[in-house]
């Protein structure tokens, strides 16, 4: 993790020096009669980021950070796997909520989850998967009146269909 | 006093009208899961629930929501002794004891104790609470800017003193939180502030659930499932009432010591920000075990062991709220989100919320004696089934876990944007929780960061930027002073652990 722990830090540092530069888009001095600028509180707050990284990196060298000292890979076999497979899912289930719409998108996300990575019986499943979205529609759309996203337009009839029991 | 206890009494009927009676039951038994599910603790349940609160009126929202912390602490027990596996981070001293009781057979003793130290620790925590909060919250009323900065700054101080972890890393934690709520507009300028990439959806700002949730939906889940490998275990537990009623008598006596330590201890622990439920529970079994008469029995199954650390974090619970209602600064990562919430419902949190709204305070307090009661009675009768719960596969957990938080992000500011942020925070959270950076302070910072940048300007401005402005004032000097010593103190430790020769140790343990 060693490694791990420096390239983290140098990617934080490159953060905080954009943060920084960003910030000075707005004043960073003191202006008389109003105070510090607007940029001098992210600008100040990056510049001490920027430091912690560097002693972050001076612990990694210096082998002080327990991070720093473990032999162990950040991301094993395992661990690889599981973000590519779980995190993966997520990533696709955000993707589909513009085509499919909230529910269609949570629907096809709970039938990967639970039938490609739980193993679960199809009948668990597709329980589950269809009876989630009914009842988060039901709470969003009627009872709580967010409404989410719809998807696209093919799928309008269905919605209609269904605002006319709750409305 | 007199006065007191009349608004304390008109709090308690308020939370005993039917609605807020029906979340309370709810949150409490909501609670008892969240706790007791590995990998949930009352942060996550909080975080991931609060978008769904805007359907009823502030006050019961706030009620219900203190309700799953509430239920939360007594939960983290179940997993604790059941399965061997802390169900929160506030119930890892629980285990110490409750696991080797739990395997000799003793399970259903260890969670009596662990349900009758948690009443008594709520009990002890609200009495004191309603002692001290309207005092507090009547010396902070003649609070400026430069006062409440100097709290942020002790707030803060206090996670790089107290916290227990990798101080540069704590540091930088608390700095990305306060930048990120500094994305959006300047607040006194009114330009456009850090919109990364000109992407429209930063202007209005980043919203402290996105991060909450990506946290503590997402990044957390992800680490459960990576720290776990999915194979959790759980003991078999008989409950009878009979047995029940024995283990109670027989677990009071052996740990009633234990268990008004850990109230006291656990209060006052919960006040501080850096600390909470979590360290307040470990060093109340500390301090049990050095206390005992028979401290080599702790580790092996003695009650005390789990009678403190669960009283301590019941009580801690109820500390964190303190800070929270009196002076608008949170004691802990949840009631930091309870914290946005209020903002959310269109209340600003501070000692003015006595005065202005004395029912939605009273109210509160009130539910927390109606709800410590309700978490004993649902959980002493529904131990079975959390623990029949418990033997849910993780798939199933985690996919639901993860419905919500998407749809809780949408939820939070109805922008597809902060969705996919949230997903980013999520699993930047994942790496660098495994790089051991805290993530607490960053979720403290973005719900903070909107009360420490005006106060900073404010007084910088009326001292004509002399910061000594913080050290000259009587109430905001030692405050000052506090803070700064409390940032050097781990700097001193490590300078003095030098001079003897010694490498420096990490004693993270103890306060993680």
């Amino acid at each position: 993790m060693r490694r791990a722990e420096f390239i983290t830090a140098g990617i934080l540092a490159l953060l905080s020096i954009y943060l920084m530069w960003k910030s000075t888009e707005l004043e960073i001095g003191y202006v008389s009669d109003e105070g510090p600028g607007g940029g001098a509180w992210p600008f100040w707050l990056a510049a001490i980021m920027l430091i912690c990284t560097g002693v972050i990196a001076y612990n990694a060298i210096k082998k002080t950070s327990p991070p720093s000292q473990s032999k162990e890979p950040l991301l094993d076999g395992y661990g690889k796997k599981m973000l590519l497979l779980v995190g993966g899912g997520i990533f696709g289930f955000i993707a589909l909520i513009d085509i499919l719409s909230m529910y269609g998108a949570m629907f096809v996300f709970l039938i990967y989850y639970l039938k490609v990575l739980g193993r679960h019986t199809w009948r668990l499943t597709l329980t589950i998967a269809v009876l989630t979205p009914i009842i988060f529609f039901f709470f969003f759309e009627a009872l709580m009146r967010i409404t989410m996203p719809k998807g696209l337009p093919f799928l309008e009839p269905v919605f209609n269909y269904l605002n006319t029991i709750i409305y | 006093m007199m006065e007191v206890i009349g608004q304390l009494g008109d709090g308690v009927l308020m939370s005993l009208q039917p609605l807020n009676l029906a979340l309370i039951l709810i949150g409490v038994t909501l609670g008892l899961f969240i706790g007791a599910m590995p990998g949930l603790g009352s942060v996550n349940g909080v975080a991931i629930l609060l978008p769904i609160t805007f359907l009823v009126p502030p006050g019961s929202a706030i009620i219900f929501l203190a309700a799953i912390y509430y239920g939360a602490m007594y939960g983290g027990a179940i997993s604790s002794i059941t399965l061997g596996i802390p169900g929160a981070s506030t119930a890892v001293a629980t285990t110490f004891d409750g696991r080797p009781l739990a395997m000799q057979g003793k399970a259903r003793l260890a969670l009596v104790t662990a349900a009758i130290a948690s009443f008594i620790g709520g009990t002890v925590a609200n009495v004191l609470f309603t002692g001290f909060a309207p005092l507090l919250a009547s010396v902070a009323l003649s609070f400026g800017p430069p006062e409440i900065f100097a709290l942020m700054l002790l707030a803060f101080a206090t996670f790089v003193g107290l916290g227990g972890d990798d101080i540069p890393k704590t540091i930088f934690s608390i700095c990305i939180g306060l930048v990120f709520a500094a994305v959006g507009f300047d607040e006194i300028s009114g330009a456009p502030r850090l919109i990364f990439g000109d992407i429209s959806g930063f202007l209005h700002g980043i919203n402290f659930l996105v991060l909450a949730i990506g946290v503590y939906g997402i990044g957390e889940m992800l680490w459960t499932i990576d720290s776990t490998r999915g194979k959790i275990t759980s003991t078999e537990t008989k409950m009878s009432v009979k047995g029940a009623v024995e283990d109670a008598k027989y677990g009071m006596k052996k740990s009633w010591k234990g268990t008004t330590i850990g109230s006291f201890l656990g209060f006052f622990v919960g006040i501080l920000p850096a600390a909470g439920a979590t360290p307040g529970s470990l060093m109340a079994y500390g301090v049990s075990k050095l206390t005992s008469k028979t401290p080599e029995e702790f580790g092996k199954g003695h009650p005390e062991g789990v009678a403190a650390p669960e009283a301590a974090n019941n009580s801690a619970s109820t500390g964190s709220m303190l800070p929270m209602l009196t002076l608008g600064i949170p004691g802990s990562p949840t009631t930091a989100i309870l914290l946005g919430g209020m903002v959310i419902w269109g209340l600003t949190p501070g000692p003015r919320l006595f005065t202005d709204q004395p029912e939605f305070v009273w109210g509160l307090i009130g539910s927390f004696y109606v709800s410590n009661f309700f978490a004993l009675v649902v959980n002493l009768s529904f131990i079975p089934l959390f623990i029949w719960v418990l033997r849910m596969p993780f798939t199933i957990l985690a996919a639901m876990i993860f419905v919500l938080s998407v749809v809780g992000g949408y939820a939070a500011t109805r922008d597809m944007h902060d969705v996919w942020l949230m997903l980013g925070f999520g699993v930047g959270a994942y790496f660098l929780r495994k790089l051991d950076y805290p993530l607490a302070p960053a979720v403290l910072a973005i719900v903070l960061g909107p009360i420490a940048e005006p106060t900073l300007r404010q007084s910088l401005l009326l001292s004509s930027g002399d910061p000594s402005i913080f050290f000259t004032r009587p109430i905001a000097g030692p405050i000052t002073v506090i803070a700064i010593v409390l940032i050097l103190l781990p700097l001193l430790k490590v300078m003095f652990t030098k001079s003897k020769g010694n490498k420096p140790k990490d004693d993270g343990e103890t306060l993680a």
